[in-house]
């Protein structure tokens, strides 16, 4: 589904990833590691923010550098900072300027406005500023404009950084329940514990393809030494 | 000021934002070409009825002509010295009820809605080769910056104050480009991510 074929990403003449080669299927995907270690890049590579140096990838058959449009449009993106990716005003509003390329008609398109936002719990707070949310209403409405659009793939970036424990709750309780290809890196490290697909990168390569628990251990291992 | 949709199901919500607009500029041209004591006050009475029947709370109607009141109270004292209590208000007036119209506007219209209706305006311009789609998505994202860029703001004032550098501009005006560039590269991130631009 997603594959890494011999992938390098400089940036500024600085090596950001090396040699990447891995293939990602399954419905969760988990990437862990330190501050500066390639996570962001690799989605970013994923969805065609970044363009690999050297090598490709190739996700659902096609190459992101390449059909960046086709691309984004099975693949989304949840950045750590929701601020960042609200656009419109209002909720509903900003769930709604997701389907603005959707040839829906009015009703059918208030009609899954309102099924996204009763699936992250903000049906309440339709016509509500989406600038007077908290941090985590508003990852939720972030996440609310993703689900609206159907994607296969959704690429997490740190999702619960910003958020305390009980918004960091509802939002992996969400991306739990979604029936799709989930992946994610984050520095919490209990979200990932019972993943049965985590990666962990260190300077730009992928030291451990595993599953969670050993994943963490690998990780733990590394921060010590 | 603007972007604060009220909620509601009034005549006014449920109108066309094309007619709201029309209606504006009939306003304004009416109360700026027969400008007179009378004609404002029946226009101020207009105003009050559009928002009692929008159902508007009388707190929020008023929140909206906050941001004049300096310029007001320079305006009028200005203009009274130069041409007379009458004349005075009589541009004040003006001022103050064509900002108000303008704000039931934006008030009873949802900006998806809004920006419907100005794209469908500005559809002749795709012959010049204007992007209409970007046009209007400028203005719903200067809209949408305006809280954000006033978060910023208070977040290093009040870093500047915990350092002790409250007097000093460049502990202000630094942190405040640097934050808001790295926010527009966000967004901008988060734009392509969302498909704008494909």
């Amino acid at each position: 589904m997603i594959e890494f074929r011999d992938v390098c990403l400089t940036l500024n003449e600085r090596p950001v990833l090396s040699d990447i080669n891995a293939e990602l299927a399954g419905p969760r995907v988990g990437i862990i590691g330190a501050n500066g270690s390639g996570k962001t890049s690799l989605l970013r590579l994923i969805n065609g923010l970044a363009s690999p140096t050297s090598g490709s990838v190739h996700v659902l058959g096609l190459q992101p550098d390449r059909n960046g449009r086709a691309v984004r449009k099975k693949v989304s993106f949840l950045f750590s900072n929701p601020d960042a990716q609200i656009v419109m005003p209002t909720v509903a509003e900003d769930i709604a300027f997701s389907l603005r390329r959707h040839s829906l008609s009015d009703p059918e398109r208030d009609l899954r406005v309102n099924q996204a936002l009763h699936q992250v719990g903000l049906t309440e707070h339709h016509d509500h500023p989406a600038h007077a949310l908290s941090s985590g209403q508003k990852q939720l409405l972030a996440l609310a404009s993703i689900i609206v659009t159907e994607p296969q793939i959704l690429l997490c970036d740190e999702p619960t950084t910003l958020l305390d424990r009980r918004n960091t709750r509802e939002v992996i309780n969400v991306l739990n329940d979604l029936p799709i290809t989930v992946v994610m890196s984050t520095h919490d490290l209990d979200l990932i514990r019972d993943w049965d697909r985590v990666l962990v990168v260190d300077g730009g390569r992928i030291i451990a393809d595993t599953t969670g628990i050993e994943a963490i251990a690998t990780y733990l291992k590394l921060v010590d030494s | 000021m603007i972007g604060i949709y009220y909620p509601g199901t009034s005549w006014l919500h449920r109108a066309p934002p094309g007619l709201k607009l029309v209606m504006l500029l009939l306003f304004t041209t009416t109360i700026v070409i027969f400008r007179s004591l009378p004609v404002l006050a029946g226009a101020a009475l207009l105003i009050f009825i559009a928002y009692t029947l929008a159902r508007i709370p009388m707190g929020l109607a008023l929140t909206q002509l906050r941001p004049l009141r300096w310029i007001v109270l320079l305006l009028m004292a200005f203009q009274w010295w130069l041409l007379g209590w009458e004349r005075a208000i009589e541009i004040v007036g003006t001022l103050v009820l064509a900002v108000a119209a303008a704000a039931l506007i934006t008030l009873t219209t949802t900006t998806t809605a809004m920006l419907a209706t100005l794209e469908r305006m500005l559809t002749p311009a795709r012959f010049i080769g204007v992007d209409i789609e970007k046009v209007a998505l400028v203005l719903t994202l200067t809209i949408r910056v305006v809280p954000v860029i006033a978060d910023i703001v208070g977040s290093v004032r009040d870093a500047r104050r915990a350092r002790g550098l409250e007097r000093n501009a460049r502990a202000f005006v630094t942190p405040v480009v640097i934050r808001t560039v790295g926010y527009s590269h966000d967004l901008g991130d988060a734009l392509i991510a969302r498909g704008v631009g494909d």
